[in-house]
């Protein structure tokens, strides 16, 4: 073994496994104590079940826990459901690969942004109901109809499914090419099998093995979402998890206990409905293997490639559509109700609240920046120890990735926060970075990690016998090698930090604004210019970032042919 | 010149603690020693157990003793033992010369006196004025010499030899073998060649061993 290794490089994953799970575990203590009524800043040092009493007492209570479950299952029920259905349709045709290139973008916008730009459209006061008043509809003023935040969720669950959608797919993509899906594809064919019902029954169920931890991170996300909630979310009551930041946010002490304990109902509604996908998905393949001893051959595939196209499409438009009204509104003069466009372009709302939002934009910055290196570096430092040491992440280390997807964030930032108040703890930026840290450090590594260990080793053992130490390797070859997929992640992980909600708006104690805390807080008002403003900053930095990733190494290695495609 | 050997002494590889392979050898400079044997006989984890650079799950034991010193327990980058696969493995990211330099040792003078041994080198393959060019846009045969040189400038004590000219077509085959050859007898390297193709170790003119899979 090599004994040029920095010290640190063996005790890595042990950093990186606390540094994301001592937070969780933390923030859960710090859940579940005042969940029982411990609450020494309070002056309550023993144990009660008051807090759940007071929840109980809360009329809201069975709507939002309802909520909760509705809206999440059906949005990952049908992320996973269009996912799957656009595969079997046209994965590998031409049409997929357009699929492909219009679908992916949508995951750089960050929820808020795309939730921001679906009620702009969708409103009753929206671009499409204007587009369609007065001539179709008769509207000369805004109906009134509970369209957005409608008491069903439905509006929100439309709002996450365009977002899961696309993640849904990209990991289904990684995931694919191991399985050798046309070889599959083209027996079933030979046996006279429809494309979709073929696809269905000999790539889907493999598939859903390797995507299954992603699909439960949707789940639990969808769940207790919070921003796309206030934004698209029916209001009385809430989601519950909305309803516990209200509870945080109160000037109220008091209400932290019934927050608590409700962080905990949560907690146990996201495993209730776990095990409850758990058990639908052995009872579906259970059905699909029935199906598949039918021997039905299902060959009319027409249809499904056309509502797989629309699903896509609609996913596509309602979120660029979107964003173009959100871009119009910030530029928009006098925009009365039925017209489909503003009577005049003007750069007075920008004039007025852009300068505002300026250090807002740096804040976002800072975080994100500060957030992505600490990740980059902590998983570089990773995968060299893997590299050097032999120090494999096994099934476990796979899992602990995913904590922090799985537990959701309602459950133990609120605690988190709970526990600063009873340790005196100061809430700074600093611990901002970090509770960004412990979310992005998951997407950076799952980016990162299949193409540092798909690099050829022979690289190494070549650098090592021509003298190079494992330093010289790591700078002089490794890193330059990947600097594609390094810049990827790094872009990855700015667009995780620029979408988090929950993170600054519970760790920073409300002090800390960036564009998206700010962005949310001005849903209430309903002025769609300066969101307008918010959203499209948020969204730009993101883009901006993707960019870079994109243009930094064709530049870097414009004389390299071999660099230019994936290494 | 200085006088080569290397005693490649009962080795024998152990996968997951199952026996893998065994060798127990002596190499003279200017010699090719060539071990055939059909393909997952454990030829390449051979040779990584020779460089200290065998993957996890693997572990052998014997003694690889290098001009009278053992390296078995040196780090790979301390053996010097160069090795040449059946890709060439240029550095993508590096120039030609770029590609040269990583492989030159240090202290050989200053950024200039190291430009001019690597314009010499490339003149010795016939390469001259292809220091700025791009690895990738080298025909096959001009890859696997600047491998070569790559290598040599590494100033091996012994040389091994994984498949290394399998990938090229007959023609260049012949020419690149002799070339690799030639290098080794001029500088007096023990050479280790693993390899499927009879034609290899006709022209490598030395002993041959046959691998079989452990029964």
């Amino acid at each position: 073994m090599s004994r040029n290794n920095p010290m640190g490089l063996r005790h890595a994953p042990a950093l990186t496994v606390a540094l994301m799970l001592g937070p969780v575990l933390a923030g859960l203590l710090g859940t579940l104590a005042p969940a029982f009524g411990y609450f020494p800043a309070l002056g309550r040092s023993g144990f009660s079940l008051d807090p759940f009493r007071q929840l109980a007492d809360w009329p809201g209570l069975g709507a939002a826990m309802r909520l909760s479950v509705t809206t999440g299952l059906a949005a990952t029920a049908l992320s996973l459901g269009l996912t799957a259905l656009i595969l079997a349709a046209w994965h590998g045709t031409r049409g997929f690969r357009w699929m492909e290139r219009a679908l992916s973008p949508l995951l750089s916008v960050p929820h808020a942004a795309a939730a921001f730009g679906i009620a702009f459209l969708i409103a009753p006061s929206g671009w499409i109901a204007r587009a369609l008043s007065p001539w179709a509809t008769g509207w000369n003023t805004p109906p009134d109809l509970l369209i957005l935040q409608d008491p069903w969720g439905i509006a929100m669950t439309l709002g996450l499914v365009v977002k899961e959608l696309p993640f849904l797919l990209l990991m289904s993509l990684a995931a694919l090419p191991q399985l050798r899906p046309q070889d599959s594809l083209r027996v079933a064919q030979s046996l006279d099998y429809g494309r979709v019902r073929g696809w269905m029954l000999t790539v889907f169920p493999r598939l859903y093995g390797l995507i299954r931890l992603p699909v439960y991170a949707v789940l639990a996300y969808s769940m207790t979402v919070v921003d796309v909630a206030i934004i698209l979310g029916p209001n009385t009551p809430p989601p519950l998890s909305v309803q516990i930041v209200r509870w945080m946010n109160d000037p109220d002490l008091q209400l932290r206990l019934p927050a608590a304990a409700a962080a905990l109902v949560q907690l146990g509604l996201v495993a209730a409905a776990l095990l409850l996908w758990r058990g639908a998905e052995a009872a579906i393949a259970r059905a699909g293997q029935r199906l598949a001893g039918l021997g039905a051959r299902g060959t009319g595939d027409r249809p499904w490639q056309l509502a797989a196209l629309g699903a896509a499409g609609l996913s596509v438009l309602l979120v660029l559509l979107g964003l173009a009204g959100l871009g119009l509104w910030s530029v928009a003069g006098f925009w009365r109700f039925p017209d489909a466009l503003p009577d005049a372009i003007t750069l007075n709302t920008w004039m007025r609240h852009g300068g505002g939002a300026l250090p807002v934009l740096a804040t976002t910055l800072l975080v994100a920046l500060w957030a992505t290196a600490i990740a980059l570096i902590l998983t570089l430092a990773c995968l060299e120890a893997e590299r050097r040491l032999g120090l494999r992440m096994g099934r476990l280390g796979s899992l602990m990735l995913y904590l922090p997807l799985l537990v959701p964030q309602i459950a133990f930032l609120p605690g988190l926060q709970t526990l600063a108040l009873i340790t005196g703890a100061d809430l700074s930026l600093t611990s901002v970075v970090l509770a960004h840290t412990v979310f992005v450090i998951p997407y950076v590594f799952l980016s990162l990690g299949d193409p540092y260990r798909r690099m050829d080793p022979r690289f190494d053992r070549v650098a090592a016998a021509l003298g190079a130490t494992d330093r010289r390797s790591f700078w002089h070859l490794r890193l330059p090698l990947m600097l594609g997929p390094v810049l990827t992640a790094a872009a990855i992980g700015i667009a995780v930090s620029v979408g988090q909600y929950l993170p600054t708006l519970l760790i920073g104690a409300g002090r800390i604004q960036t564009l998206t805390t700010e962005a949310v807080a001005l849903a209430a008002g309903g002025n769609r210019r300066i969101i307008g403003i918010y959203a499209l900053l948020q969204t730009g930095t993101v883009i901006a970032g993707f960019a870079l990733a994109l243009i930094l190494p064709r530049l870097i290695w414009a004389r390299r042919r071999d660099m230019r495609g994936a290494v | 010149m200085s006088n080569h050997q290397m005693r490649i002494e009962r080795v024998a590889v152990f996968a997951h603690g199952a026996p893998l392979v065994a060798l127990d050898a002596t190499i003279a400079g200017g010699e090719v020693l060539t071990v055939m044997g059909p393909s997952g006989v454990g030829k390449s984890t051979l040779l990584a157990a020779i460089t200290g650079t065998l993957p996890p799950g693997f572990h052998m034991t014997g003694r690889v003793v290098l001009n009278g010193v053992d390296v078995t327990d040196q780090p790979p980058r301390a053996r010097r033992i160069g090795i040449l696969f059946q890709d060439d493995l240029l550095f993508p990211h590096l120039s030609v010369a770029g590609n040269l330099a990583f492989g030159l040792r240090p202290g050989k003078g200053n950024a200039r006196a190291r430009r001019a041994l690597i314009d010499t080198a490339l003149d010795d393959i016939g390469l001259t004025g292809f220091g700025d060019r791009d690895p990738a846009t080298l025909s096959g045969g001009q890859k696997a010499r600047v491998a070569l040189m790559r290598m040599l400038l590494s100033d091996p004590a012994a040389l091994l030899l994984d498949e290394a000219f399998s990938r090229l077509d007959a023609d260049r085959r012949a020419q690149i073998r002799d070339l690799v050859f030639t290098r080794a007898r001029q500088r007096n390297l023990p050479v280790l060649m693993v390899t499927h193709d009879a034609e290899d170790a006709r022209a490598a003119g030395g002993p041959v061993i046959d691998l079989h899979p452990p029964s």
